[in-house]
């Protein structure tokens, strides 16, 4: 049995949309009206674990807390409730724009993001070849991140998160921007990556061919974990409920379904 | 089920946190800040210098030729008070605004959100150095040498980054909750350029308000550096008490506010 990664228990969190008035008067005028703007739960009491080797698609509407929950799993996000557990270095949360100021060089680019996901200056010295030779960058290594198209900056921030030696890898809906080679290429990786070991959590609205990259999958609606199994059969009822027009409730195996509008 | 590496034991699970090199990734921060503040400036360095400069010519022309005043080495007795000020100032208003300039940095990847104003005050002493060369030569120009009492300046330049540190922190996590805070530290700053003895020395502060003049860290720093600089005295020992009372009750406070802001960053950034 290959030891567990990552746990979650009973995990909640909860969001005030209104509490962030940014500005003076909106407070002030909050004071006076007295009113609570009220809450949601953008998690709702989730609980799962996952092993070393294993690959987990996260599946779910826009809103249904996938991020949410990577940001609990890398350590940004304090839930309200619950436990999060996870082991070794916390991972890369790979998202677009991530780290990357758009004046400094690639090169700049590199050595600040490596640094931000716990690298040291030999480390980085040691990899660095790696990491570009992976990336294809090549020449615009050099250039400005401002000019990089979205697939040039996956292509950089991709390298990086693989050459940092976390057990988790988490992967939030960046593979979509990369051409077809590349995308190719990162998946091939994270298999790799998967054999190594490592835990790979992949959100995704992309469920064909999922299985090849994922053995087991999680539906999140709302906050609330729906389905955890095999990942054919979770994509399966997760796309029957995304192609029914009035989205109701079809999964037999949740008990308290949510009421959808 | 896919392959499992047998040599390692099972790894132990705890909260997720960041584990890495932090004084390299603060120095990457401090060379990150100073690489964009300097690249978009085709006279890059140059700025710095010129800013004091213009701040000399004309307040040595008002305060000679329009308001007569004759203090000895004026120019110098400016610049000895305009570097603190400059520096105070700038540090605090970058720091100020660092945590939602800098997002990214940390929205994803939890690292100890403190580096990031900390790290912009520290940018910011490139600025200093080369201002203090510009002291330095101006001085020669007006027969001040430096001489050991100089090294005094250490000590009160670090006291001085410890008290900006502090403000920096408590108003960088301010402002995240808060988008006016900024505008409070601009207004803030340009009440200060007329509390400190920027163009006036200290002697002529009315008598009872030299104590609390001491207290403001800005000025306790201007004080002490015309002693040092162009009196050759070292710095009284109460008033390297009273910079120090107030720098490490910036900090303290300054940190507590920042890490009791700290868990709100998330949704409000």
């Amino acid at each position: 049995m290959p030891p567990i990664l990552a746990s979650v228990e009973n995990l909640t969190v909860r969001f005030h949309p209104h509490r962030q008035t940014l500005l003076l008067r909106q407070r002030i005028r909050n004071v006076f009206t007295a009113r609570d703007g009220g809450s949601f739960l953008a998690l709702d009491n989730v609980s799962f674990s996952a092993a070393a080797g294993e690959g987990i698609a996260i599946l779910g509407q826009n809103g249904a807390g996938k991020s949410t929950l990577l940001s609990v799993l890398a350590g940004v996000l304090k839930p309200d409730g619950g436990v999060v557990r996870v082991g070794g270095r916390v991972g890369a949360l790979l998202e677009l724009g991530a780290g990357f100021h758009p004046d400094l060089t690639g090169r700049e680019n590199l050595t600040l993001y490596a640094a931000l996901l716990g690298l040291g200056r030999r480390e980085i010295a040691e990899r660095f070849d790696s990491i570009l030779e992976f990336s294809e960058l090549g020449g615009f290594i050099g250039e400005p991140v401002k000019n990089y198209s979205a697939g040039m900056r996956l292509r950089l921030a991709f390298s990086v998160a693989i050459h940092v030696d976390a057990p988790i890898v988490m992967v939030d809906e960046v593979l979509a921007v990369g051409d077809a080679a590349f995308t190719h290429k990162c998946i091939e990786r994270v298999k790799l990556l998967r054999k190594e070991g490592r835990l790979l959590l992949y959100v995704t609205h992309a469920t064909a061919g999922l299985d090849a990259v994922c053995n087991r999958a999680i539906w999140l609606h709302r906050g609330r974990l729906i389905q955890d199994g095999p990942v054919n059969e979770v994509a399966a009822a997760y796309n029957s409920f995304m192609a029914d027009p009035e989205r109701r409730f079809c999964d037999p195996a949740s008990r308290n379904a949510p009421t959808v509008s | 089920m896919s392959a499992t590496p047998n040599a390692a034991p099972p790894p132990v699970l705890s909260s997720p946190a960041w584990s890495g090199d932090t004084s390299f990734l603060l120095y990457q921060i401090v060379l990150k800040d100073f690489r964009i503040r300097y690249r978009n400036m085709s006279l890059g360095i140059f700025w710095s210098v010129l800013n004091p400069m213009v701040m000399i010519v004309l307040l040595t022309f008002i305060f000679t030729q329009v308001f007569v005043n004759h203090t000895p080495k004026y120019p110098l007795v400016i610049l000895t008070g305009l570097i603190p000020y400059n520096f105070f100032a700038l540090a605090w208003s970058t720091a100020t605004t660092s945590l939602t300039d800098n997002s990214t940095l940390f929205k994803r990847i939890p690292i100890r959100c403190e580096m990031i104003p900390v790290g912009v005050v520290l940018a910011n002493i490139m600025h200093l150095v080369v201002q203090l060369g510009l002291l330095v030569v101006i001085g020669l120009f007006y027969g001040v040498y430096p001489n050991w009492h100089w090294l005094w300046l250490f000590l009160l330049w670090g006291l001085e980054l410890i008290c900006i540190m502090g403000l920096g922190l408590a108003s960088a996590a301010l402002h995240v909750v808060l988008r006016d805070i900024r505008y409070i530290v601009e207004s803030a700053n340009t009440v200060l350029f007329w509390l400190v003895p920027i163009f006036y020395t200290f002697a002529m502060v009315p008598d009872r308000f030299k104590e609390l003049y001491q207290f403001n860290p800005v000025s306790a720093l201007v004080l002490a550096s015309r002693l040092v600089i162009l009196e050759h005295r070292h710095p009284p020992e109460t008033l390297l008490w009273k910079l120090a009372l107030v720098s490490a009750f910036s900090f303290v406070a300054g940190l507590a506010i920042f890490r009791k802001l700290q868990s709100r960053f998330y949704s409000y950034l």
